[in-house]
């Protein structure tokens, strides 16, 4: 008798702890009402993840305003960055998807691909003046389904006083970022830092310097990628002028030691301006991240968000939020974005005239007007792309493999 | 202390189980007395009847709950495993069946056996680690001293604190060139050479292992502590008369009365350890070169970075298998041991 009660006891505590999480996460929360009109004027449900001040005031007060453009109310809810996907998937499938949608750019065509969002065109909303990368990430099979305000990408920060003291300026190629990079180790001090974690956000740091080489997504297994992750195991394994940590760091974390006088150079992007600028003591300027030999172009990765117009089914409130991603785009709320938000103006010819203004934003804008998008190539298959990428260079950096052989086994999987 | 052993005699039994108990258990059957005459015999089942009725009525809830919480995404992870589940499904409802094609995927791609081996290290080495430590500490806490309640409480400390909070801590602990452990080495002379904890192939899976151990203290010894408090005082002071060592009294006495004990302890130990993914994930994520990866960490990956969720849940349903596994093993063994 207590043999039995005792083993139907352990039975039901393993089968609940067993239960217990699956049971969790089948109940995900469920979306919002979608918001009607109470005093005759419509309401717009907006959702995006720019739910940290200063950005989640900006963004607040721009779409405000260009909901008063379009005459709608706007009901915003701003989630955090990593569960906005998994926000939307549940909204696509409970069909409660809001009426303007913000995507983080490699993940629009994932969602275009699921027939969740509109295209553009439908709204007569075309995509003229904008850099070409930003275009491509933001159109799935030909047609645009989304508009990027402002864009971001990663350029090389360099401390002035520590290049000064030793004699060094900014480093412009390849060789000249390893000898720099070698001169500035010294101590607990590491010449450059940069992120090289295994997850997306790794792979987005090493994308510069594997497309300004000539390397490609579709297949990593080629000379010209794997030069540029032997320059990464140069600068990390061989001269040690790169901390192991770097494995293991976050973009945040490296702005950290850059900050704190580890590292004298810094692979990271303009969102670290406020915290840099917030250290008075601290002189840093930023340049294009160097490239292989003198001359050569760079090919920058494009960050930034996307605005949609989700599949609602009320045509009217569509039309409406078409205006709002219309409005948020103007030239105006393009610069006004770009400088609150340290971001930059997707339109080519505002970039100029934005370059002025922020000298530190130099670095960042020229770069630009050749940056690619990571999903421009590949579109829903790029996660699996940048899975391979972060698999080989954490590879060849952990002295696993040799930088050819990490990229043949990450590409045959 | 009357608080902390109900908590843990009360934990490893929990509530919400109790209805799978009562679902399996037979409703007793009435005797019928032989020989009765018609009328009586039908009131008799007119009242079993209601009886039924009633114990079904009971059982609805437990059956509900049991259905909509555990019998629902179960079946549903097993089938999306059969099927291409992907971002569109959401939205279209369309996951067209692939047959076994998620399962050979997962199994024959060059992760999945470090990922096995890193699963069956992590499990038991983290279990090995926390039960020790936490044996010894529960048995240290049965003496009675000043300030035993405060420490033990304080002990309770890394099960308090949220994981994503702690994983950030020992990230800074565990840093390569400036995390406070590679300084304290450095500085004792125990290890100059700032070994990477998090950054070394060698050694992420030890860290990792390291922090989960320290997660999984309190639990052990709370559990223990509390199965410690049933064993009669009587035992040990025969033990003594008899001249037993310390030693002798913890083999003798202490250890088989804990035995049942112990086997909840290690079975929930296994169970939540072989899934642990917070720790690892905001520890490595994973890395580096997958040194850390184990089965929950790429299901994870898979589902939810990668948006194949068919994949994930295969690589997912192979998790629960081996659980399942070791469930029955111990189980099994628990039956033998209860049997001799």
């Amino acid at each position: 008798m207590i043999r039995s009660t005792r083993s139907v006891r352990a039975q039901a505590v393993l089968a609940s702890m067993l239960a217990l999480p699956l049971a969790l996460s089948a109940c995900g929360g469920s979306g919002g009402n979608s918001g009607s009109s109470s005093d005759g004027t419509t309401t717009l449900r907006v959702l995006d993840y720019y739910n940290n001040d200063p950005g989640k005031t900006v963004w607040q007060k721009a779409i405000e305003a260009c909901g008063q453009e379009a005459g709608v109310k706007i009901s915003r809810e701003a989630v955090p960055g990593a569960s906005l996907i998994q926000k939307v998937l549940q909204q696509a499938s409970s069909r409660t998807l809001p009426d303007v949608l913000m995507l983080d750019n490699p993940d629009l065509q994932q969602i275009a691909q699921t027939g969740a969002l509109t295209p553009l065109d439908t709204f007569g909303i075309n995509a003229d003046g904008f850099a070409k990368g930003v275009v491509d990430a933001s159109t799935y099979q030909g047609k645009l389904y989304g508009l990027q305000p402002v864009t971001n990408t990663i350029g090389l920060f360099y401390n002035k006083d520590m290049l000064a003291k030793v004699g060094v300026t900014p480093p412009q190629t390849w060789d000249e970022l390893r000898t720099a990079a070698k001169k500035l180790t010294s101590g607990s001090t590491y010449g450059l830092a940069f992120s090289a974690p295994a997850n997306y956000e790794g792979t987005w740091q090493f994308l510069p310097f594997m497309w300004s080489n000539g390397g490609d997504e579709k297949n990593i297994a080629t000379p010209q990628t794997a030069q540029a992750l032997q320059l990464w195991v140069d600068l990390m394994v061989t001269d040690k002028s790169v901390s192991k940590s770097a494995l293991n760091w976050t973009q945040a974390d490296v702005n950290d030691q850059f900050k704190a006088g580890k590292a004298a150079m810094m692979v990271n992007g303009p969102w670290q301006f406020p915290v840099l600028d917030a250290d008075k003591s601290l002189h840093y300027a930023v340049v294009k991240i160097p490239a292989p030999a003198a001359g050569k172009p760079i090919v920058a990765p494009l960050g930034g968000e996307t605005w949609t117009v989700p599949q609602t089914g009320n045509k009217d409130k569509q039309a409406k939020a078409a205006k709002i991603v219309s409005c948020l785009n103007s030239d105006q709320n393009q610069i006004s974005l770009g400088q609150q938000n340290q971001t930059i103006p997707t339109k080519t010819a505002l970039l100029g005239k934005f370059a002025s203004s922020n000298p530190n934003m130099k670095g960042f804008t020229d770069q630009i007007p050749t940056a690619r998008a990571r999903t421009g190539e590949l579109g829903a298959d790029w996660p699996k792309a940048a899975t391979k990428i972060y698999t080989a260079f954490q590879a060849a950096l952990t002295g696993q493999a040799t930088p050819t052989k990490a990229l043949e086994q990450a590409q045959n999987g | 202390m009357a608080e902390y052993r109900h908590l843990s005699e009360t934990a490893p039994s929990g509530s919400p189980p109790r209805g799978a108990g009562t679902v399996q258990r037979p409703a007793p059957a009435p005797a019928v007395p032989p020989g009765e005459s018609s009328p009586r015999v039908r009131r008799w089942e007119s009242y079993r009847t209601r009886e039924r009725l009633a114990q079904l009525l009971f059982l609805v809830p437990a059956v509900i709950y049991m259905v909509a919480f555990f019998g629902f995404p179960v079946v549903k992870n097993f089938l999306m495993a059969f099927q291409k589940y992907s971002t569109t499904t959401f939205y279209t409802g369309e996951a067209p069946w692939i047959g076994l094609g998620n399962y050979r995927a997962v199994v024959s791609s060059s992760v999945f056996d470090k990922a096995l081996v890193n699963t069956i290290l992590f499990t038991v080495g983290s279990i090995a680690g926390q039960f020790v430590i936490g044996l010894a500490l529960a048995v240290f806490f049965r003496r009675r001293f000043p300030l035993n309640g405060l420490l033990r409480s304080l002990l309770l400390l890394p099960w308090l604190i949220p994981l994503i909070v702690s994983g950030a801590v020992w990230r800074w602990i565990l840093d390569k060139d400036n995390g406070a452990l590679n300084r304290f080495l450095a500085a004792t002379h125990i290890a100059t050479g700032h070994p990477g904890w998090l950054t070394s192939t060698s050694l992420a899976l030890v860290a990792v292992m390291m922090v989960n151990i320290w997660i999984g203290i309190p639990f052990n010894v709370t559990i223990l502590y509390g199965g410690l408090q049933d064993i009669p005082e009587e035992l040990y002071e025969a033990a003594s008369l008899d001249g037993a060592s310390g030693w002798q009294r913890f083999r003798y006495v202490t250890w088989p009365m804990l035995r049942p004990v112990v086997s909840v302890v290690l079975v929930l130990g296994v169970v939540y350890t072989i899934k642990v993914l917070d720790v690892i994930l905001g520890l490595t994520n994973g890395g580096p070169a997958n040194a850390s990866q184990t089965i929950a960490t790429q299901s994870y990956h898979l589902s939810f970075q990668q948006f194949d969720f068919g994949q994930g849940a295969a690589l997912g349903n192979i998790l629960i298998a081996i659980s399942l596994l070791f469930a029955i093993i111990y189980l099994r063994a628990n039956r033998r041991a209860v049997d001799e």
